[in-house]
């Protein structure tokens, strides 16, 4: 069975008459700004990936290199594996060849490999990563809205399967499961009966593919 | 293995991001027209690194301290010779700070300085990572009390 573990726990706190106050510079981050919240943006602060097994997944509008707006409803009827990362973490780079590899042995069976970039910097440092890698799938870059939309985005990695119906079925924070781990759920997904497709859906997966997607 | 939700993950804390504590400091006391040295103490919850000031990586962010202007003049920050640590994720040593560590910083305070009580105000960016996940990069303010003299 697969199981999600967190890889930390936390205790320390900044401390001290010498420090004043501190942030994150993760552009997900709530900001000191206050606003007047949204029904709907209250909903998305409501939401935490320690919960979302089941939950739809939540919507977000990203652009990839090409300028291209994504969303997941372009994705419905595929498997996605949807992986939160950066270029300058480390442990984000164990598993990008395993995505490139999964991109390449499962696309033709209605899977995709969407990796959302949050690095602050935007393309300017995401595109020579992504060369220099030769990295097969399509990247997005992030920002507030989708981290806020996934309930904050505390660490990175922090990946998810995403089930042809759309819906949250695996959430891995860290590094902490092996690739074969990732390749079997991966399989079950897409083996999973469709039965449970909405109605009209089913055997509809290129017409639920928008152009452009992959 | 069924595949109904909801499957049977563990669903552990999610972490969050204060794993830098920054201790307090005295005051500093310097005279007009000399110079004091400072040391700003930092120590990382156990398991937990921040990139040296010179990672070696091109891609990895630095840890970086930087000072306001005024009332001192700031001369270089000294950092800590760095740990090279083989972990998980990289195939090459990494250049890091872990447990406890001191970055230096000399000040000059102006002939032309305001003698009392002031701050000394400045940032600490880093990034800090375990061998598993990575926590998004932070920017602290710090404060040094000053007694001008």
């Amino acid at each position: 069975m697969l199981k999600t573990v967190s890889a930390i726990g936390f205790g320390l706190m900044l401390a001290g008459a010498l420090v004043g106050t501190g942030c994150s510079d993760w552009p997900g981050k709530p900001s000191a700004k206050i606003e007047k919240k949204s029904a709907a943006d209250q909903k998305s602060a409501d939401f935490s990936l320690k919960d979302a097994i089941g939950h739809p997944t939540p919507e977000f509008s990203l652009k990839d290199a090409n300028g291209q707006t994504v969303h997941p409803a372009d994705y419905k009827g595929k498997v996605v594996l949807l992986d939160f990362w950066a270029t300058w973490c480390g442990p984000c780079k164990v598993e990008i060849p395993w995505f490139m590899e999964f991109e390449r042995q499962f696309k033709d069976q209605g899977f995709a490999v969407l990796g959302v970039s949050m690095d602050e910097d935007g393309w300017a440092a995401i595109k020579p990563y992504v060369e220099d890698r030769k990295m097969n799938y399509r990247v997005l870059l992030g920002n507030d809205n989708v981290s806020t939309a996934y309930g904050g985005l505390d660490a990175l990695p922090t990946t998810l399967l995403i089930d042809r119906q759309g819906k949250i079925a695996l959430v891995e924070f860290g590094v902490s499961k092996g690739k074969e781990e990732f390749k079997n759920a991966i399989v079950q997904l897409l083996d999973a009966p469709r039965a449970s497709l909405p109605v009209g859906s089913r055997g509809a997966l290129a017409l639920l593919t928008r152009p452009g997607s992959r | 293995m069924a595949l109904a939700a909801p499957w049977p993950f563990l669903q552990g804390q999610a972490p969050g991001n204060a794993v830098l504590s920054i201790a307090p400091s005295p005051r500093l006391t310097i005279q007009r027209g000399a110079t004091a040295e400072f040391s700003l103490k930092a120590e990382l919850q156990a398991g937990f690194h921040v990139n040296s000031n010179m990672p070696g990586d091109d891609y990895l962010i630095p840890i970086k301290l930087t000072w306001n202007k005024d009332p001192l003049e700031a001369g270089q920050v000294i950092y800590p010779k760095p740990q090279q640590v083989k972990l998980g994720f990289s195939a090459n040593p990494i250049s890091v700070y872990t447990g406890s560590f001191e970055l230096g910083t000399r000040f000059k305070a102006p002939a032309t300085a305001m003698p009392g009580m002031a701050f000394m105000n400045g940032k600490l960016r880093y990034q800090a990572c375990n061998d598993k996940e990575c926590l998004p990069p932070r920017t602290v303010d710090v404060r040094v009390t000053l007694d001008i003299q």
